[in-house]
């Protein structure tokens, strides 16, 4: 079983109840009340995946099979600061993998996984749109551009 | 719809507007191989998400292949389906396949019977040059069905019965790409699942990624032991279709052989479910005739319709997705229970036996029954009414591995007293039997019995949804409806819901046809043919039968003498009655 | 005076946002507020040297400004009216600045069609949509032209779909128009941009969003829709924000909305977000993701014009191709048709990236060659390195080599040449890049964007990933190379949709390109470019190396042996390719072959 199990509160049901009333429990809409939900949560466990099921009315599975269908969904919770490297084209001639690499190495961490103290969290994605800065990478909101393995330390020592 | 003509390797065929290339060509004696294309015509089974890619053919012009499941013919279209470029693409779309399949297929419960094993003989693979990573997945069982995902070809037939046909919504596609498997939410264990067990998954499944969970190794055992006293029952629907395991025609009706196998195995008391399905009728008959005479009399507070309650896919349905509504069906038990819970009362005394020294096996047709016996309800002590139960596939298995020559074997009657049984119990295992069943006897009862009315025409067919109104005497006109497939039985529930529902009794079966097509039945493969067949002859065991009313089986007039009193007495309730639960709760609230 | 600033997701990420912010102080500082004004832009394309800020009416053009530049330009060229030299573009050919974007080679042979508005309007603001003929063509539609006028306009314009599959839009439109007259119908706009090198639509939502609801909107006239919906990438946020404000603005004004412009004419627009899938960009596979499924695409047909978003006719156009719309109905399908090549009208935007001096959005005029995209506009390749291939489709093109530079680039030409349009990636490659990790690079990204639905993408996508990753192991036979072209032409005939058919084209181009390549990794064992790990071969020049064990006593797994003072040498059997002798040695003595 993927994900992490959690309890989820009063409080949380029905934040989750009133998303998928604003989305008419319309299950035609489970991306987009999937979409606030992870955006409140931060990402979306087992528990929260059955109460969209629930109120939406439709089987569990088909949340699911669209949660992991979708690689914008995830089941497990990000770092602090969620690091996303980009490895786009125009990023993967220019080096990407050597800052992926460099991060892996510094974090001891794989991709999708946290650090043990929560802090860092490390995904890959497919283009940021920002070419002209090759290799990129983002944290939360920051983004990096003409990364080197050498900048990857002072990148994170910055946090 | 206006003809076209087209040509197909070299012939021309003209078929009506909308066929596609595969039926066009199957019409002309063409066969080409076909993989997650399935569909049981007639019978509401369908699945044609043109995803397997092995009935590529060539269509002069087109840029690319075309899989014939799904291309509609086109005037004029020229068609090859045996050229170089189809056959190689053919040949290397399954080769991917089996790349990724374990291939153990001598250790396989679906060998002999698996469709990828028979097209990849049918195409001659001899070595599978792609090599790589392979989807492991662990084997997971439930009380039913066993499912090993590493043999997943992502047809998508599982799901297709799972949330077109029953609506139950259990399994369907997860993940992506390579990774991308039908499976549960979170691959959780069926059982905590909204999952019902009728098996219908493993009914179309073409190969070994979904089977019943096999009890032969354990009968066998038991049918060894001399401690034990072993008393079987079988259903309805296996006599006809357990001669198709051996060859003959289906439809063919095995009754005395089917005994004779069963004596020839060993049991020491080889008894039928008919009977359990007479003392049913007894119970649910008079439930519904209570019922009704209390609703006709003004009673707002009764459950009209009444539904039946035979079938253990569908009582898990409402128990785990509307157990709200779960008054409404009869609180009588399955023939198969019944029979259980007097063959370890009733018969265990006439023949002074502990129900500890007894072993009461099924010969279903059905696979979600193998998850009925295991409900704790239907113990006493720990100990089960029905111990297990078995599918005719495993029967069929059973005889072979006994080096039993079915064919061979001298018809013999069952054995007495719970052996005997009417034309009324035979057709329990068509859709729109149990119905007809109970209506002999209630019309015998409204009318006194002056004026026997036996073939109700009406109830019967293949349709998923049927109604029937009978004319029983002035003023009472009976309002049925009779349905199979648990995405129709929940328009009845959403009816009955919104209080808009007109019928008087409603009959649920969850499997295409009833329990002819269960999910324990020998594989049809997609052949409608076959499911009518027994029908048929469902049918014509009914017509042969010397009695055709239950309460005119003496058997069962012997039971209530003896033992029960009468029907809804006491006894009778505290052991042919039931109470549900409700699941949908508790599946909710797995965490 | 004009300021305008790129606020573009790549000048953004150089830090305009800094940038316009200290312009802002300055101006208040010095009480200029009444008299120039900061313009947040969408992207000029130009992103190399961001952030870019134009100064309007003299249109200079200001490259990599930092925020500590703002004071100089307030002050030196707000008030002096003097151009800040240093911030000026200099050409890397005559090595002088120029002022005027119109005369940098960058911008010299594109013609702007689609990105017309963006770098010129503050894509916030409605007014300025319209004083540049926001929403004209709109009004002409409803008042002056039927529905059909409209189709037959942009049919005789000659505009291809340009998502990548070329589709004519007319022919689409007309088709959508006469699906089931009278039922409700939708428009979608598919703004799931996917190809991992491509920004075009980004660039298009975020620096011209009215362009796009417009054509939206014409559309809907011609179809018979009076709903829109635009799916976009989640991972858009700035492109959804400005998509936000400029429906809720068109729909203050009347520009949408109920009778828009009293013509009687509805047309709403909606958002939905994707959630990272590729396969989404097929327009089956989005209606499916709109509809809250997997996005798994269906067999063709039904089409969507017959049956789509909630089993009701629609059609689907992608960013792009809705850009370019209202220009055709202001200027004219002649004008249009002008530009270009025979089949392929009008011109095409390509985010032009990879080893390339000016990376960038560009807008050039189908039939243009690649040597003027990649040696002029592009200005050549970075660092004075050969020239080797240029990718374009994305994952579902090909790569291109120098025989095909003086190719004009349109939708068959490309095609022919064994890549494709695709959606407008352009990535450019030197002799540094490792044309089977190329490949292995675009089937990684398959695989993992496959939907799983069908058998050859699923299963085939994966098993020639696994044969590209065994040769740049240097573990690759003959048989192997053999295996990869057959199944590669087997997948490409038989996956369910286009990112299936198209996924081995990285594979079938560079094998029929770059054989020589494939070959060599083969049977030699050898990465020409040096990329491949596993083939890297570390040596010790025994004429260099002074004996000093630097690198034996730093290698982590005892591959170097020696004596003091004496040369050394790397036993290859238990190299495992880490480099770190390589970084150690200060004599130079470690080379890679």
């Amino acid at each position: 079983m993927c994900g992490n199990k959690i309890k989820l509160k009063e409080a949380d049901y029905n934040k989750i109840k009133e998303i998928c009333e604003k989305f008419g429990n319309n299950p035609g809409e489970l991306i987009n009340v999937l979409h606030q939900t992870q955006g409140h949560f931060g990402y979306l466990p087992i528990e929260v995946q059955e109460a969209v099921a629930a109120n939406l009315g439709i089987p569990v599975n088909r949340v699911y099979g669209v949660v992991s269908f979708y690689s914008f969904f995830t089941m497990k919770p990000k770092g602090k600061y969620a690091i996303s490297l980009c490895l786009g084209t125009a990023c993967y001639v220019k080096g990407a993998e050597k800052i992926l690499d460099a991060l892996k190495n510094e974090l001891k961490i794989e991709v999708g996984e946290v650090t043990a103290d929560g802090k860092f969290s490390i995904d890959v994605l497919r283009c940021v749109g920002a070419c002209g800065l090759a290799p990129v990478m983002t944290i939360g909101d920051k983004t990096y551009g003409h990364m080197t393995p050498e900048k990857v330390k002072q990148v994170l020592a910055e946090y | 719809m206006a003809n076209i003509k087209l040509t197909i390797d070299n012939k021309v065929v003209e078929v009506p507007q909308g066929t596609t290339i595969l039926k066009a060509a199957r019409q002309m004696g063409i066969e080409i191989p076909t993989l997650c294309n399935f569909e049981l015509e007639g019978l509401a089974l369908k699945n044609h998400p043109g995803g397997c890619r092995v009935c590529m053919v060539e269509v002069a012009g087109r840029r690319n292949l075309a899989p014939a499941c799904v291309t509609e013919c086109m005037p004029d279209m020229v068609v090859k389906t045996n050229s170089l470029r189809a056959i190689n693409a053919r040949r290397t779309v399954l080769e991917l396949m089996l790349s990724d399949h374990p291939n153990d297929c001598l250790q396989c419960a679906k060998s002999g019977k698996c469709e990828l094993q028979t097209l990849a003989a049918r195409m001659g693979i001899r070595e599978i040059p792609y090599k790589g990573e392979q989807s492991s997945y662990k084997i997971q069982v439930s009380p039913s069905i066993v499912r090993d995902m590493s043999k997943c070809i992502m047809c998508r037939r599982c799901e297709s019965v799972c949330y077109e046909y029953q609506s139950v919504g259990a399994i369907g596609a997860v993940d992506r790409g390579f990774p991308a498997v039908v499976s549960t939410a979170f691959d959780r264990n069926l059982l905590d699942t909204s999952c019902v067990f009728c098996g219908q998954c493993v009914a179309v499944c073409p190969v070994g990624a979904l089977t019943e969970n096999d009890h032969t190794g354990r009968l066998i055992k038991d049918l060894n032991n001399p401690d034990k006293v072993t008393v079987v029952q079988v259903a309805p629907a296996v006599r006809v279709a357990l001669g198709e395991e051996f060859g003959m025609e289906p439809g063919s009706i095995v009754t005395g052989k089917l005994a004779a196998a069963l004596k020839a195995l060993g049991f020491d008391y080889v008894f039928d479910t008919d009977w359990g399905a007479d003392a049913t009728i007894m119970e649910e008959g008079h439930e519904l005739l209570d019922r009704l005479t209390k609703y006709l009399a003004g009673d707002k507070n009764v459950k009209i319709p009444l539904m039946t309650s035979c079938c253990p896919a569908w009582v898990n349905f409402y128990e785990k997705h509307y157990p709200h509504l779960s008054g409404y069906p009869s609180s009588a038990k399955s023939p198969q229970q019944m029979f259980g819970a007097l063959a370890k009362t009733y018969f265990a005394d006439k023949i002074n036996t502990k129900r500890e020294d007894m072993i009461c096996v099924s010969v279903m047709p059905c696979i979600a029954k193998k998850y009925e016996v295991e409900r704790d309800e239907f113990k006493t002590n720990g100990n089960p009414d029905v111990d297990y139960s078995i599918s005719t596939r495993e029967l069929a298995r059973l005889i072979k591995l006994c080096n039993i020559d079915f064919d061979a074997l001298e018809p013999v009657d069952f054995d007495s007293p719970l052996g005997e049984s009417t034309g009324a119990a035979v057709i329990f295992g068509a859709t729109g039997g149990v119905m007809e069943a109970a209506v002999r006897t209630a019309y015998a009862v409204l009318t006194d019995g002056k004026l026997p009315k036996i073939d109700f025409q009406e109830i019967r067919g293949l349709e998923g949804i049927r109604e029937a109104t009978v004319h029983v005497k002035d003023g009472l006109d009976l309002r049925l409806a009779i349905v199979y497939g648990l995405a129709n039985a929940r328009k009845m529930l959403e009816m009955i819901d919104k209080g808009e529902c007109p019928y008087h009794a409603i009959e649920v079966m969850a499997c295409p046809g009833g329990c002819i097509d269960g999910a324990g039945q020998p594989y049809h493969h997609g052949d409608a043919s076959i499911v009518r067949a027994r029908w048929e002859a469902t049918y014509k065991a009914d017509r042969d039968m010397p009695i055709r009313m239950s309460h005119e089986n003496p058997s069962i007039q012997t039971t209530y003498k003896e033992f029960l009193g009468a029907p809804l007495s006491e006894k009778a309730h505290h052991l042919l009655h039931t109470h549900y639960f409700d699941k949908k709760t508790k599946i909710e609230s797995v965490k | 005076m004009h300021i305008l600033v790129c606020g573009g997701t790549g000048c953004s990420a150089s830090g305009s946002r800094e940038v316009i912010a200290q312009l802002n102080k300055e101006l208040e500082a010095h009480n200029l507020t009444d008299f120039a004004r900061v313009v947040v832009t969408g992207c000029f394309g130009f992103c190399e040297r961001g952030p870019i800020v134009k100064i309007i009416p003299d249109n200079t053009f200001y490259t990599k400004v930092k925020p500590e530049d703002a004071k100089e330009i307030v002050e030196e060229h707000i008030i002096k009216g003097r151009k800040v030299q240093r911030l000026l573009y200099v050409a890397p050919d005559t090595n002088k600045s120029v002022s005027d974007s119109k005369h940098m080679e960058f911008y010299k042979k594109q013609v702007r069609i689609a990105l017309r508005n963006c770098g010129f309007i503050d894509p916030e603001n409605i007014d300025e949509s319209i004083a540049r003929d926001g929403y004209a063509a709109l009004g002409k539609c409803l008042f002056e032209m039927t529905p059909q006028q409209v189709i037959e306009e942009i049919k005789k314009s000659g505009l291809r779909g340009r998502g990548g599959g070329g589709f004519p839009t007319g022919l689409k439109w007309e088709i959508a128009s006469k699906s089931r007259v009278g039922e409700k119908k939708y428009v979608v706009c598919n703004a799931d941009e996917g190809d991992p090198g491509a920004f075009m639509d980004r660039s298009l939502l975020e620096g011209d969003p009215h362009s796009i609801l417009e054509a939206m909107a014409i559309c809907g006239y011609c179809i018979g829709s009076d709903h829109g919906l635009i799916y976009i990438r989640a991972e858009y946020p700035l492109a959804i924000h400005r998509l936000q404000v400029a429906i809720k603005q068109a729909e203050e004004v009347g520009l949408l909305g109920q009778d828009i412009l009293g013509s009687g004419f509805n047309f709403t627009i909606e958002l939905r977000y994707g959630a990272g899938a590729f396969v989404c960009g097929e327009e089956t596979a989005l209606i499916h993701s709109m509809e809250g499924h997997r996005g798994e695409p269906t067999f063709k047909p039904p089409f969507p014009a017959q049956s789509g978003y909630l089993k009701q006719p629609t059609n689907v156009n992608n960013v792009e191709t809705f850009a370019n719309i209202p220009v055709i109905i202001n200027k004219g399908a002649d004008w249009f048709a002008s530009i270009g090549s025979e089949k392929s009208k009008g011109t095409k935007v390509f985010a032009l990236a990879g080893k390339i001096n000016n990376v960038g959005l560009i807008e050039v005029p189908m039939g243009i060659t690649l040597r003027e995209i990649i040696y002029e506009i592009g200005g050549g390749i970075k660092g004075g390195k050969k020239f080797k291939a240029v990718q374009t489709g994305g994952p579902s093109g090909g790569c291109l080599t120098e025989k095909h530079l003086d190719t004009p680039v349109d939708y068959d030409t490309l095609i022919a040449a064994g890549s494709m349009m695709g959606s407008g990636g352009m990535i450019v490659m030197d002799e540094d890049d490792c044309m089977v990790s190329i490949a292995k690079f675009y089937l990684g990204f398959t695989v993992e964007e496959s939907c799983g639905k069908c058998t050859p993408c699923r299963v085939g996508n994966k098993r020639l990933l696994e044969i590209l990753t065994k040769i740049t192991e240097g573990k690759g036979t003959m048989q192997d190379l053999d295996d990869l072209r057959n199944l590669a032409t087997v997948i490409k005939d038989t996956a369910l949709c286009g990112l299936g058919q198209t996924s081995p084209n990285p594979v079938l181009s560079t094998m029929s390109n770059f054989w020589d390549e494939y070959v060599e990794h083969v049977t030699e064992k050898k990465c020409r470019a040096g990329q491949c790990k596993a083939l890297k071969q570390y040596i010790i020049d025994p004429a260099l190396c002074k004996g000093c064990t630097a690198c034996a006593r730093a290698c982590p797994v005892s591959a170097i042996s020696g004596t003091v003072k004496n040369p050394h040498v790397i036993d290859q059997s238990k190299c495992i390719k880490c480099g770190t002798c390589y970084e150690k040695c200060k004599f130079g003595a470690i080379s890679i072959k």
